[in-house]
């Protein structure tokens, strides 16, 4: 246990960047240096971290004591916490390269308003990251609902109204159940700090009581969009692209899933979630959740709703890692969340990197276009390939990991678990089923208007997704050819997170 | 010396200087109406020292004890400050100072040739409202709730036209409250032959089962009930706060009601005392129902309004059911009593604040009507952002006031439910409920002021919105309170109130001592 300011300092960047960008809304190129400033300031201060944490030990950064016995405001980072700030912090500074150049080249209205809030967005996802304990997290939790409402109805039309509310009335709600959770919690317990194999007071509470408080929980996490409460995701692809890659693939939705892995393992912990039988309940959410997002997803023509649903579906592979409550499953579930975080922003890059190329949001209007933009699409192939689980990308290694964790679940927790595998390994087909058309619609289609002329996206938008596509690449050659370039320390730092939940 | 004998008299020269610039008022008002305001300023600004000179002495060196004219109690009327009535008065007194920076230009648009008329009032409504915090003879009470009604009812009729109407429902429903608190008195007093509050609390408790005090008992709470509009006795709010000038509808809101509500406070828990409310065991359980029902009917009225200051009044009734909802989970657990303190202050910054913005619209560009305020975001950005931050603490987002009013109560509720076995999990579902109702409500007005685009805008070219601040004197106060809106939030969760409420729990005689 370290007592540091650098969590205090982490948070701070956006917290400054925010009103900078404000003061500076008329003159655009000194207030995306803000941002970037910002971004590249914060993602140091994590990295700063890094070595703390991967020597075991744990930073903690406390900023108040409140009127509640035992319960202070503040930061502590451990190696779960910092697997989430590394991977927010590090696609926040891509993001907002490529916003910069997808803003820029569509002439976008309102864009101090835009940049503003998306700094507050990474405000509040980095704070949900290195949160100490429950009520913490709900300030910022609250904070990241709010504050990315603006962007989501960053066009202000009627429709987009329409979908800022649902997205209001969803999250908003599911934090009412959030805030009552947390508060029982406290009555239940004294306490709301994450602890490493649960808080052991909750123990001893009624089984009927620690039941319906964690399903509480479960909806007050609607961020992580499992069914049948998921809609507002696919609504609020409404959103501009960026917004909908950083927030409603990375920033937004791993909240909800950090928060339930939060829960189960460090809140309830493994032998309390066995005892009660509440693994198996949330693991069949997740299934049932992976299979019809992904039948939904098939249904889709529109690129960005095809891929909300993709991402309802992976999110539940994380849910469904934790809930099989054993090592190589919560491994999984953990090395998923950057994973991932980086696969799908690649494909809500590209996605947005063919609307500003060619004008094109549906599938099917996308016939040829490989050859129009041939670095977008490769990029894109690559890290649908990973979410389908194939190599080259790094899909392949978190899902082997699940795969692996169901297994043991069936040799340790119950055989009903072996259904889980087979679970995965179908909704791994479906992957395949509604990420392949694309690809070859994209490169194996003739276009109408015969062969066009190469002619990509502006470089800010392509660089930052070919250089996610790249790591997406990267994290795996790391892992199987044991290069250890640089994602060896996400690997470590699973390990150690993984060690804190079942030692 | 001279300040150390004048700093013994700060109870009573409260009052007293009050008083006497409201005569001065109008005698300068009379020569030089431009005076007026300035000299209301200056005068709340002393008090409002004074104010924060007895808060420190209370929280230092204990409860003050002033014996008026020498006059040993319970003869005599004593003033007595405690922790929590020091509070008060520095709250109501920074929104009275806060209301009169703001009123000067308000008011001077709105009702120019009643300037004078209506400071001598405005600080006659803040002797009133001063006198009833201090004091602790229950019909020295009385009479200073009848001087600061009167002055409510005047001011609110200031404007003419609807506002009288509004005035005279307001004065019928104050009257009755106020016949109804006499008769408390009247009765508490045949049976005890006091009206000093501490020598009524130790004269009451062998009297508890006689049916006298017991209808005294539902004589105060009903009257009191009246005069801060709980639901259902509301009737007379929303149109007095409607059609009152901007200005008064912020400082009744913020101050009058809070005072009221003080005076429920003292008289449940400093002049019947806790043990009373233990006899009667159901008597809190439904204080409690009846506040939850006013939390929702509130918002629920909230929502069908299209008038912005109508339903900042109906969104008053609801709020004022989360501090009943407190007072009357307060002798089960003491979070209630904390989360009812609490919103006191909590609730007076938010609804000044959206008053005060309410206000403003009004006064730059006669938008009352939500329905209207496509728009307004770019036109008066100031006034919109104090107000969406206002809304935004209303709904209680962390880390504003509301949420941790929020969090108290919701504690309160989940700790009652060990004694009310399930009952109590509704006031929880209520305050949560309540919430996302506020939600609807304040984000049906802020959708429009900043997303939706005014219609004209569609034909139009490119026709930047001009951006008509108010004056400066208007504005600031509006945004002191928003910055408020977050840190007193933020004050509210740390441990820096503990000795105050401490301090009030040990005089209620309640357990639970925080952090």
């Amino acid at each position: 246990m370290v007592e540091l300011m650098t969590p205090l300092l982490v948070i701070l960047c956006p917290a400054i960047a925010a009103p900078m960008i404000l003061l500076f809304g008329k003159r655009p190129n000194i207030r995306e240096g803000w941002t970037i400033a910002a971004g590249i300031a914060m993602f140091s201060l994590v990295l700063s971290m890094l070595p703390t944490i991967l020597a075991g030990d744990v930073i903690k950064c406390t900023f108040f004591q409140t009127l509640f016995e035992g319960v202070a405001l503040g930061f502590k980072v451990d190696a779960f916490g910092l697997i989430f700030a590394l991977t927010a912090s590090s696609l926040w500074i891509l993001v907002s390269f490529y916003s910069i150049g997808y803003m820029r080249a569509l002439e976008e209205h309102a864009q101090t308003r835009y940049f503003f809030y998306f700094a507050i967005a990474i405000f509040g996802a980095i704070g949900i990251a290195m949160s100490a304990n429950l009520l913490t997290m709900f300030v910022f939790y609250e904070i990241l609902t709010v504050s990315t409402y603006p962007l989501v109805i960053h066009d202000q039309t009627p429709e987009a109204l329409s979908a800022g509310r649902k997205y209001f009335a969803y999250l908003l709600t599911s934090g009412v159940f959030f805030l009552f959770a947390v508060m029982m919690t406290y009555y239940l317990t004294g306490t709301t700090d994450f602890t490493n194999g649960g808080i052991p007071a909750l123990g001893s509470a009624s089984r009927l009581t620690v039941t319906i408080l964690f399903f509480c929980f479960l909806l007050g996490f609607l961020k992580a969009a499992w069914m049948p409460f998921h809609s507002w995701l696919p609504t609020a692809m409404i959103a501009p692209t960026p917004v909908s890659a950083l927030l409603h693939a990375v920033a937004v939705v791993k909240a909800g899933v950090f928060g339930i892995v939060r829960i189960v393992c460090f809140i309830y912990g493994v032998d309390l979630m066995t005892s009660l039988g509440l693994g198996l309940a949330l693991a069949c959410i997740a299934a049932f959740t992976m299979i019809v997002a992904n039948l939904f997803a098939i249904a889709q023509d529109n690129l960005k709703r095809r891929l909300a649903y993709s991402t309802i579906n992976q999110l539940s592979y994380i849910i469904l890692g934790a809930a099989l409550l054993t090592q190589d499953g919560i491994r999984g579930a953990m090395m998923h969340i950057p994973f991932h975080g980086y696969m799908k922003i690649t494909l809500f890059l590209c996605a947005g990197a063919i609307m500003v190329a060619t004008g094109k949001k549906n599938i099917s209007e996308m016939a040829g276009i490989g050859r129009t933009i041939p670095v977008t699409m490769l990029a894109f192939t690559i890290t649908a390939f990973g979410m389908c689980g194939i190599p080259p990308a790094v899909g392949f290694i978190s899902k082997w990991y699940l795969c692996l964790g169901s297994v043991r679940a069936y040799e340790t927790i119950s055989p009903v678990m072996i259904t889980f595998l087979f679970v995965l390994l179908i909704a791994s087909l479906l992957d395949v089923v509604y990420f392949f058309p694309i690809i070859h619609t994209a490169f194996f289609k003739k276009a109408e208007g015969g062969i066009e002329e190469v002619k990509e996206a502006p470089l800010f938008m392509l660089i930052p997704l070919s250089i996610t596509a790249i790591f997406s690449v990267i994290f795996f050659m790391d892992f199987i050819l044991g290069l250890n370039i640089i994602s060896m320390y996400i690997y470590e730092l699973v390990e150690i997170a993984v060690g804190n939940v079942i030692p | 010396m001279v300040g150390l004998i004048l700093a013994e008299h700060f109870p009573v020269l409260v009052i007293v200087v009050s008083l006497l610039a409201a005569f001065t008022i109008l005698i300068a008002g009379w020569l030089n109406k431009k005076t007026s305001c300035p000299i209301s300023i200056a005068t709340i600004s002393v008090q409002l020292l004074m104010a924060f000179f007895i808060l420190n002495h209370v929280l230092t060196k204990g409860t003050i004890h002033y014996r008026l004219g020498g006059w040993a109690p319970p003869w005599g009327i004593e003033y007595v400050i405690d922790a929590l009535n020091a509070y008060v008065l520095v709250v109501i007194l920074f929104l009275s100072l806060i209301c009169a920076i703001y009123s000067k230009r308000s008011i001077e648009k709105e009702q120019p040739h009643k300037i004078v008329p209506f400071y001598v009032v405005f600080q006659l409504l803040i002797t009133g409202l001063c006198g009833i915090t201090v004091t602790g003879d229950i019909f020295n009470m009385y009479v200073f709730l009848e001087i600061a009604s009167l002055a409510a009812y005047a001011l609110i009729a200031v404007a003419g036209g609807r506002a009288l109407k509004a005035s005279y429902n307001y004065v019928i429903m104050g009257s009755i409250g106020a016949c109804f608190f006499l008769l408390g008195i009247g009765f508490l007093y045949a049976v005890t032959g006091s009206l000093n509050m501490a020598d009524l609390s130790h004269l009451l408790p062998p009297l508890y089962g006689n049916k006298v005090v017991q209808a005294a008992f539902v004589f105060f709470a009903v009257g009191l009930s009246i005069k801060i509009a709980l639901f259902p006795l509301h009737i007379w709010q929303p149109d007095a706060y409607t059609y009152a000038p901007s200005a008064v509808s912020a400082i009744i809101a913020a101050t009058m009601s809070k005072v009221s509500v003080y005076a429920l406070i003292r008289v449940i828990y400093s002049v019947f005392t806790l043990d009373f409310i233990r006899i009667y065991d159901g008597v809190d359980i439904a204080i409690c129902w009846i506040a939850a029902i006013g939390i929702i009917a509130g918002s629920v009225l909230a929502i069908v309004q299209n008038n912005l200051k109508r339903m900042l009044a109906y969104s008053s009734v609801s709020q004022i059911g989360y501090i009943v909802l407190g007072i009357g989970l307060s002798p089960i657990s003491a979070w209630g009593l904390l989360g009812a303190i609490a919103h006191i202050s909590n609730h007076a910054i938010m609804k000044g604040c959206l008053f005060l913005a309410a206000g403003a619209f009004i006064y730059k560009l006669g938008l009352w009507d939500i329905r209207d305020f496509a728009g307004l975001g770019k036109k008066m950005p100031y006034a919109s952002a104090a107000f969406t931050i206002a809304a935004i603490s209303m709904i209680g987002i962390p880390p504003s006031t509301g949420f941790a009013t929020k969090l108290f109560l919701i504690l309160a509720s989940l700790k009652a439910s060990e004694v009310l076995s399930s009952s109590a999990y509704v006031f929880v579902a209520v305050l949560l409920l309540s919430s996302l109702l506020n939600l609807v409500y304040f984000w049906r007005v802020i959708e429009r002021m900043y997303f939706v685009k005014p219609e004209e805008e569609t034909d139009g070219g490119e026709r930047e919105a001009k951006k008509t601040e108010i004056p400066l004197s208007m504005l600031v106060p509006m945004l002191i309170l928003a910055i408020l809106c977050i840190v007193v939030g933020i004050l509210w969760l740390t441990v820096a109130p503990s000795s105050l409420i401490n301090e009030t729990f040990l005089r209620f005689g309640m357990e639970g001592v925080l952090p």
